[in-house]
């Protein structure tokens, strides 16, 4: 068996450091070495979007990066997104929108949406479709989703004026 | 009933309460949008250990011998078990799921395969090691003979003459009786009403069509995901994503022949299941692995195991008939559905022919049903098992009728709805039900009125119905002296119920939905609770937090009659405040008699218990409008409005999120969705890229309507939402591409390819 690398990053602001094979994804890494299980595991190949995660100020599905390649890198999750003790705009978005059922795909769509509203503070109805179309929800249709994005939307835009 | 100005989002109110009805915030939310809610997978312990299992690459093959001698040598590896490991089980043993049943001995050898596989991605061993990676590559190394056998993929062809057998030893059922036929025709049922030949006579149009459907996955987005400890004082522990604790414990005592006292089961939450998480797969091997090792064991599954070892619902053939007179009236209708159960036998072809016309109120009718094992995994419970392949033929074939007598389409179902007294064919008869009103609320919807314009465009309707079951449920209350309440309950929370559940014992304490502390518990720790399916946990569990709720009021009233040193009978609890009958001076919030219960008594506890059998059917209904790609047959979903009956909405917000995911599934089955058969019986598009389900892209807005016609079996008249919002979509589609092209669809998915051949077909 090969030996064990030894990384360092930022994850959600924090300097981490961690031992992986080589083997390893980063989310293997985030969630089962340093515990990190917000991240959540739908496919393990990129197509369902439940693992979206911001490295380097772009979205990316950490099952496709091995945890090897996160040496110097920035990454958020979904821990990173609350401000401390208060939830971020679009978390209480989604709770006041009902946009979400069993909540496994939650975190990759907060997390999603966050990139897309740091890039796009006013994004239209089919901005919004075409920037989530790499995450899969499979309870609510959506519907309930795009409504809490575009309030968070207006929520941010407002909370800046 | 008639709508008002449009919104996206309707609820045709019967009845107003304070909490129920309302939209409070979850009270789960904060834990699901943070990432902290802990699901199966992220389940860890102390020297925990990750299984894998090796699945036959073959749909159907002689297991000749299994060689573990090289996976047992790789480091790292602690425990290999097969089918031999498993106890052998007594024959007839029947386990009940709640939504589905199985017979003991089929049940297990799903579990590992003992002398054959029997579909490709079925369970032949399973290896305990240190980690993920080492269990998967000792799994590659077990080494398996098979004598490779002819697989037998649908149900038509199942039930020809000289098909190959996937069950040497199985005899037809027909019509109740055992016969000595070995045959892949696991039982054939009938329901007739009338004088069907009669009815035919008295028709002036009569309609036959068939329809082919394909197996589809309910397409959770959480791979299953079990760990089990089988702790040294013999005690077994499983923690696992499960629609049923209950069920995954029975099963496991049966399927381990251990007492149920001897495993607890501790739901975590759950990733969606829409009826696939009901049986259990990977908990028993676990526990086997487990026993071996002395060490707590987790398996999760890939994406493909999912789609190759789970139970999805089945591919179909359909036939229906229907006769009617010129003025509409519905005289006969004949079907014959044959359903692939899958491995073993079972498919949902009861539930459809409980649904295939049961919108409808029919003099004269025959309901034939096959159920067929074939060389595919075993079908489970999906949303409203059953019915989608019923109501894809019916719609259509109903549609048909109404465009020859040229009358509008949903004049012609309320001519013939089903209403209260109405026999259905399988038996019961209708108490009140809400098929009229949801068929009105349609019809007043302004965008059954909404112009269509453009060239390739069209709309269509239909209707479903979807009978929901009732079934045990538990809850117990404590009370805090802060004036809120701790509820614990055992219905795992698949998408909201714990605000809906809360909510009902809220109403009846007077006090907010937030001042409710709901959780689920493990089967140690809360009464029997059934599955959470069958539409049935808003409408059970509820109504056990409704009957707990009583209980503590009861015990409260009883408290403020000590305190005041009057007579119970002389105290009332209204609008959340005990207060005297006879003296107004006498008056106690339901917070401060809280505040005073350990001076007065020590603490109070509700309980309930119920098994409630008023479950109310549910119908729904979709108007849907259709843009259909001349060139490459694309079928692009313009607008969407589902309307559906669901009693009483607790919390409507989730009653539409309800209503809104099962029409997206609806159409992804409509339109996309299949297990891409190879010849040899091998899934050919196992990941998410290639079973193509609905992306945000893909959708609309999907408008709803929540009609309110009370269960009258439900003390607030609810009747549950979860399933027959899947049936109208895949006809209704299929109606609006007809409206669009001339195009009748006879299978799914109406993908472009079956849109262009239909076209094709149409200009021979």
């Amino acid at each position: 068996m090969p030996g064990k690398t030894y990384v360092q990053a930022t994850i959600n602001g924090e300097h981490t450091d961690f031992l992986c094979e080589p083997r390893q994804s980063l989310l293997e890494v985030l969630r089962d070495v340093i515990g990190l299980t917000g991240t959540k595991e739908g496919c393990n190949d990129g197509n369902c979007g439940a693992c979206t995660i911001i490295l380097d100020g772009r979205i990316v599905t950490p099952c496709l990066v091995l945890a090897v390649e996160a040496e110097g890198k920035e990454m958020t999750t979904i821990e990173g997104i609350a401000n401390g003790s208060t939830l971020h705009p679009i978390q209480q978005s989604f709770l006041e929108n009902a946009a979400l059922q069993c909540g496994i795909c939650t975190p990759g769509f907060i997390v999603a949406t966050k990139a897309l509203l740091d890039e796009n503070p006013n994004p239209t109805e089919y901005e919004i479709r075409f920037w989530l179309a790499n995450n899969l929800c499979r309870c609510t249709g959506y519907d309930k989703i795009i409504r809490a994005v575009q309030d968070a939307a207006t929520t941010m835009q407002e909370a800046k004026a | 009933m008639t709508t008002t100005a449009y919104e996206p989002n309707m609820v045709l109110v019967n009845e107003t309460f304070d909490v129920v009805g309302t939209r409070p915030i979850r009270h789960d939310g904060a834990d699901k949008v943070t990432g902290r809610a802990l699901y199966g997978a992220d389940f860890d312990t102390a020297g925990l250990l990750h299984g894998k299992i090796l699945r036959s690459p073959h749909a159907h093959a002689r297991i000749k011998s299994i060689d573990t001698s090289k996976a047992e040598a790789l480091p790292g590896v602690l425990a290999i078990v097969t089918a031999k490991d498993l106890p052998t089980t007594k024959a007839g043993v029947i386990v009940d799921f709640g939504e589905g049943n199985m017979e003991l001995k089929y049940l297990r050898d799903n579990i590992l395969a003992s002398d054959k596989a029997l579909y490709k991605g079925h369970a032949i061993a399973a290896v305990a090691a240190s980690s993920p990676h080492v269990a998967e590559e000792a799994a590659a190394l077990i080494d398996v003979q098979y004598e490779v056998l002819e697989p037998v993929l649908t149900a038509p062809e199942g039930m020809k003459e000289g098909a190959p057998l996937v069950h040497e030893d199985l005899k037809t059922e027909e019509l109740g009786e055992k016969t000595d036929k070995s045959s892949n025709l696991a039982s054939h049922f009938r329901h007739t009403k009338g004088d069907l030949d009669q009815g035919f006579q008295e028709a002036d149009i009569v309609v036959e069509r068939e329809f082919n459907t394909v197996t589809v996955h309910q397409g959770y987005i959480e791979p299953h995901p079990a760990t089990a400890l089988w702790n040294q004082d013999g005690r077994l522990h499983i923690w696992c994503s499960t629609q049923g604790a209950f069920v995954v414990r029975d099963s496991c005592a049966q399927i381990l022949d251990i007492p149920v006292s001897q495993i607890r089961v501790v739901p975590m939450e759950i990733g969606g299941g829409f009826g696939g998480k009901i049986n259990v797969y990977l908990e028993p091997v676990a526990a086997l692995l487990s026993k071996k090792t002395g060490h707590a064991v987790k398996i999760v599954m890939s994406r493909a195991d999912c789609f190759e070892g789970t139970g999805p619902t089945p591919g179909s053939y359909v036939k229906v008939k229907i006769g009617a007179k010129n003025d509409g009236t519905i005289t006969a209708a004949h079907a014959y559905l044959a359903y692939e159960a899958g491995a073993y036998p079972g498919s949902p072809v009861g539930a459809g022919g409980m649904c295939v016309f049961s919108a409808y109120d029919i003099d004269n009718v025959v309901i034939d049903g096959y159920d067929v094992v074939v060389n595919k995994p075993k079908t489970a419970a999906y949303r409203a098992p059953g019915a989608p392949n019923a109501a894809f033929a019916t719609e259509q074939v109903v549609d048909e009728l109404a465009n020859k007598l040229g009358m509008d389409p949903i004049d012609l179902r309320l001519k013939n709805a089903a209403k209260e007294g109405t026999r259905r064919a399988d038996g019961p008869v209708f108490p009140r039900i809400g098929c009229v009103e949801v068929l009105e609320a349609m019809k007043s919807h302004p965008h059954y009125s909404a112009p269509l314009e453009g060239p390739n465009r069209g709309r269509g309707v239909s209707i479903g119905f979807w009978f929901n079951i009732g079934l045990a449920s538990s809850c117990s209350i404590s009370v805090n002296d802060d004036g809120t309440i701790n509820l614990v309950e055992g219905s795992t929370d698949i998408g909201g119920t714990r605000a809906s559940i809360a909510m009902q014992a809220a109403e009846v304490l007077g006090i907010a939905a937030e001042d409710v502390r709901p959780s689920v518990a493990d089967t140690d720790s809360v009464g029997y609770t059934a599955v959470t399916g069958g539409s049935r946990t808003t409408f059970a569990t509820g109504w056990a937090a409704y009957e707990a709720a009583q209980d503590v009021k009861r015990q409260m009233i009883e408290r403020a009659a000590t305190v005041w040193e009057v007579d119970a009978d002389s105290v009332e609890f209204d609008k959340g405040a005990f207060k005297s009958k006879t003296d107004p001076e006498l008056s106690m919030s339901f917070k401060d008699l809280a505040g005073r219960l350990s001076s007065t008594g020590g603490p109070i506890v509700g309980r309930a218990a119920v098994n409630p059998q008023g479950a109310g059917g549910s119908f729904a209904g979709n108007i849907v409008d259709v843009e259909v790609d001349p060139e490459t047959g694309k079928v692009e979903v313009l607008r969407f409005t589902a309307v559906q009956d669901v009693g009483k909405a607790i919390h409507p917000s989730y009653v539409e999120g309800q209503m809104q995911g099962g029409s997206a599934q609806g159409i992804g089955w409509a339109l996309n969705e299949e297990y891409y058969m190879g010849e040899q019986g091998q899934m050919t598009n196992t990941s998410l890229l290639d079973y193509r389900m609905p992306t945000s892209l893909d959708l609309p807005m999907i408008d709803t309507v929540i009609v309110e016609v009370a269960n009258p079996g439900h003390p607030f008249g609810v009747r549950g939402v979860g399933e027959a919002n899947i049936i109208p979509p895949t006809p209704a589609i299929a109606n609006a591409i007809h409206s669009a092209t001339g195009l009748r669809l006879e299978r799914l998915p109406m993908n472009p390819g079956a849109v262009t051949e239909a076209g094709w077909k149409q200009r021979k």
